[in-house]
């Protein structure tokens, strides 16, 4: 289908955080070949670090794990958009031999080249005491019975790969803000499904409430567009934002 | 239990061993330290959630037995132990088959949302190598649901303050530190051998330091990037089991690599199609004509091979995994008898794997994490076509060689130190690291139990070994430490001034391909001989390198350089250990020896490492048949003799249903009449 022999890729590049008069784009050609995506892309650049200039430069630094899109870890902007770039096939996204742009997420603090330091998003898994208070992994028989209904509604909740596409695509998660974001809340939702972990509800619902909590979403829904895995952020905040308010409201009848 | 009572040493530090690995086996090994009182450092090169356990798809097995038919743990051993061609020791593969309901129930209950049955049960599906339903699974991602649940709990631990016998707490001392971002480069080990701890890069800031931990787990899982392009992700370069097999550990069966059937092949990674696809009832064909130029859909039955189905009438398209592979290459390789592609104009080495004739619904709730894999790195709709696949490097069932202690009831004696601990004094290894399980062969979702059940074992075991530990790390003199990071600082400053021609990339890339053609489904005395020379040829050329990138800041390049190294010990390690065997057994398929050959190979291929002892001065490899190490100050001997004492070697067949749990279906009265695949 692609006859083109070689395809170009325009990387945003800066060698670290303290370094900003690093940061430069440079250009690799590199040769076709089938089924590639970014990531087999970046591979060739590696066994052959030479700009489309001719200069010789280190290779280029990004994440990646699995390239299956299951471990969330490569994460970038292709050509401006944020997706995993494991799924990002050259001959989808340059169709005619377009020039593919790379760069880091923004909303993160950089490390180097497309790497960013997503350490905020483990945090907030912690914040929202994103588990099941487990007595113990000692055998204590068979869990709950669960509906088919209720797991289905639970699976694609728990598919979240803390990639951040949806904190990266929101307009409300900027320096000038606290907000948590779509991931942890949805988090939220999935625990507060489960039979045992619905005993912790409230202290759960209490780390979205305040400042940088769900309140702060603008409901720009970028989130569920962006989303690799097609969670329902949206409704996870929806629903999250409901369960807030009416503990806000009548959660003290109940103490 | 460990007694909190040893939780300080002498100069009243913390006590803190450490996991290396962050994957279902490192996190269950944290899991049970943390219960049994002991804080863990936990060394992670990725954030432990992005561990190559999430790539699991298909399930876990576990001998619930909730269709009624008369499954049991027994019968899970047996089928284990079958289907790994005798070559697992059995006590340690019953004390798995006994805890998996147990296990799943665990996980159950930390919210795994596992799929269900009517009457809100879990499900379970079939799998290769038995009749029965025995597989659990959330969907078709069960290895990603499995490593989020042991990764929250581990959170939870991180927010829990360590706490001695006495109630008090130390500042900043909690039951979890993780260390992510870190590649392991070494043990520390004192002048008598014992582990002290060991040495890490941070592979950001790249600062070498040394970490005092009175034992260390390595579950650093397998070495599948050896073979270049495989299913395993691309962290999975084995480099910490290179390392520690360098300082002394044994690595065991080192040639048993499985190949998976169903893989999409790709230039980057050969993406796994889960074996619950067959489990579902997905069937394997290709086209009775070679040359056959109608889409897969449009060619009738009469026109349609089912090959797996008509040579294996009893187990069909869920045969073991060596065996649907073999198939598939004779099939592919040497029959021509692929797909045609018509864009190519030729017959590919691919097979279709059909789904097509399922209800779809069921398809997409029970399968649609690997058929979304399927239409986004494809193109095409695996609900309306058949998928095109091909066998692909996929689990090593060799690694470092690890001990146990057998019960009185042929299982494992709970709590020994001598569980899961390698020939190092101080240094245990769980999951896909580890030797222990599969013997030649494992079967589908026995990875996913192996991993956690070890993890079970390896925590109480290391907390017995601390318990008996008479000096602690913690108060072993710095200098030991600062020596070892002196070591590895001297090595990682060689590697930035190396300025030759060689791009390790490359040099990976041909030792991959390499591995790939000759090392894996078929293998040839002839072909091995050529790739061991052409590894030292390699192992040359990696001395010569160019380090285009010296920057002191996320410097992978320059990592690499280290775990190619790594990888080329490995590589020799495996194809040597091919070379040595001379039989057939479970994965390791040599045509010019088809057949097991118990007198001479029913034993444990055992490497040791000797620095200089090969070719050229090259290392070289030293292979014993006998064991000497030292656990608790006390000698102990360990053998190549496979403990065989619950299930007594038979050949090993999948044409008649039943075979492979023959014996344990007579025992436990089973009803192994199920249904043979349609």
């Amino acid at each position: 289908m692609s006859s083109h022999k070689a395809i170009t890729l325009r990387v945003l590049r800066q060698d670290s955080p303290s370094l900003p008069e690093t940061k430069r784009w440079e250009e690799f050609s590199v040769p076709w070949h089938p089924q590639m995506n970014v990531i087999s892309a970046l591979m060739e650049i590696r066994k052959h670090p030479v700009t489309a200039s001719g200069q010789k430069v280190a290779p280029v630094v990004w994440e990646s794990v699995c390239l299956e899109e299951v471990c969330g870890a490569c994460t970038m902007l292709v050509n401006g958009k944020v997706r995993q770039s494991c799924t990002a096939l050259i001959d989808q996204i340059a169709p005619n031999g377009e020039t593919v742009t790379l760069a880091p997420m923004t909303k993160f603090p950089l490390v180097r080249d497309l790497v960013v330091d997503r350490s905020r998003m483990f945090n907030d898994l912690q914040k929202v005491k994103a588990w099941i208070q487990l007595d113990g992994t000692h055998e204590l028989g068979p869990g709950p019975r669960q509906s088919q209904e209720n797991q289905e509604a639970a699976y694609p909740l728990s598919r979240c790969m803390t990639c951040c596409c949806c904190l990266e695509a929101c307009p409300q998660v900027n320096e000038h803000s606290s907000f948590i974001g779509p991931a942890a809340i949805n988090q939220v939702r999935l625990f507060n499904l489960h039979p045992s972990g619905q005993m912790h509800k409230i202290e759960r619902l209490e780390t979205l409430m305040g400042v940088g909590g769900v309140a702060d979403c603008g409901k720009a829904q970028n989130c569920v567009e962006v989303c690799p895995k097609e969670i329902p952020l949206v409704d996870s905040i929806s629903a999250m934002a409901r369960e807030t308010t009416k503990h806000l409201l009548f959660g003290w009848l109940l103490k | 239990m460990a007694s909190k009572l040893v939780s300080l040493s002498t100069s009243g530090k913390v006590r803190r061993v450490a996991v290396v690995g962050g994957g279902l086996a490192g996190l269950m090994t944290t899991i049970k330290l943390c219960e049994a009182g002991v804080p863990v450092d936990l060394f992670s090169l990725v954030p432990v959630k992005r561990s190559h356990s999430v790539c699991a798809q298909g399930g876990i097995n576990a001998s619930v037995n909730t269709k009624g038919e008369g499954d049991s743990p027994r019968v899970h051993l047996e089928e284990t132990v079958y289907g790994g061609d005798f070559l697992a020791n059995q006590p340690p593969v019953k004390g798995m088959a006994d805890a998996a309901p147990g296990i799943v129930f665990m996980l159950d209950r930390m919210g795994v949302p596992f799929n269900r049955t009517p009457e809100g049960l879990l499900d379970f599906r079939r799998f290769g190598g038995t009749l029965f339903h025995r597989t659990a699974f959330a969907g078709a991602t069960t290895g990603q649901q499995l490593l989020y649940a042991l990764d929250e709990q581990v959170r939870r631990f991180e927010t829990v303050d360590y706490e001695d016998d006495k109630g008090r707490t130390a500042p900043g001392e909690r039951m979890v530190r993780k260390l992510e971002f870190w590649d392991f480069l070494s043990l520390v080990q004192d002048e008598q051998g014992v582990t002290r701890g060991l040495v890490a890069q941070d592979i950001k800031s790249m600062t070498i330091r040394a970490f005092p931990a009175d034992a260390v787990c390595l579950a650093t899982g397998g070495p599948g990037i050896v073979f270049g392009r495989s299913t395993n992700s691309v962290i999975n370069t084995g480099t910490a089991a290179s390392a520690v097999y360098q300082q002394g550990a044994c690595y065991a069966n080192g040639e048993c690599i499985q190949v998976h059937p169903t893989a999409i092949p790709g230039a980057d990674k050969l993406r796994l199609i889960s074996e619950s696809a067959r489990g579902e009832g997905g069937r394997v064909w290709v086209p009775r004509d070679p040359n056959e130029k109608r889409l897969g859909r449009d060619v009738p039955e009469k026109d349609r091979d089912y090959f797996l189905e008509e040579k294996y009438p009893g187990y069909g398209n869920l045969v073991p995994r060596d065996i649907a592979s073999r198939e598939l290459f004779l099939k592919c390789f040497h029959q021509k008898a692929g797909v045609f592609n018509v864009k190519s104009g030729k017959n590919e080495n691919e097979v279709y794997l059909d789904l097509t004739h399922l209800p779809k619904d069921a398809l997409r709730k029970k399968l649609a994490g690997i058929l979304e894999i399927y239409e986004k790195f494809v193109g095409e709709d695996p609900y309306e076509n058949p998928m095109r696949v091909f066998p692909a490097v996929h689990y090593s069932m060799g690694g470092l060689w690890v001990d146990f202690e057998r019960s009185s009831d042929g299982s494992l004696a709970k709590d020994s130190p001598k569980n899961q601990a390698t020939n190092l004094e101080g240094l245990y290894a769980a999951g896909e690291v580890d030797y222990q399980y599969h013997g030649a062969n494992r079967l589908g979702a026995n990875s996913l139990l192996s991993c956690i059940y070890a993890g079970m074992v390896t925590g109480p075991a290391m907390a017995a070994y601390r318990g008996n530990l008479g000096k602690s790390s913690w108060d072993v003199p710095r200098s030991l430490f600062e020596k070892a990071e002196q070591r590895e600082q001297a090595r990682y400053e060689a590697i930035l001034k190396m300025d030759g021609d060689e791009n390790p990339y490359q040099i990976h890339q041909e030792l991959g391909d390499m591995m790939l053609l000759d090392v894996t489904i078929e293998r040839h005395n002839d072909k091995l001989d050529k790739v061991l020379s052409r590894i030292e040829e390699l192992d040359g050329r990696a001395r010569k390198v160019g380090v285009t990138d010296t920057s002191g800041h996320s410097n992978q390049g320059a990592a690499f350089v280290r775990h190619l190294t790594n990888m080329l010990v490995l590589a020799r390690v495996i194809a040597q250990g091919a070379r040595n065997r001379d039989e057939s057994r479970g994965a390791h398929f040599k045509p010019e020896f088809p057949n097991r050959d118990d007198a001479n190979w029913l034993r444990t291929t055992l490497a040791l490492h000797k620095a200089g002892g090969g070719q050229g001065g090259h290392d070289g490899i030293e292979y014993v048949r006998k064991l000497d190490y030292t656990l608790a100050g006390k000698k102990v001997t360990a053998t190549d003799q496979v403990d065989i004492s619950l299930v007594q070697p038979r050949v090993r067949k999948y044409e008649t249903a039943g075979a492979a749990s023959a014996t344990a279906a007579k025992a436990d009265g089973a009803v192994a009449s199920v249904r043979a695949p349609s």
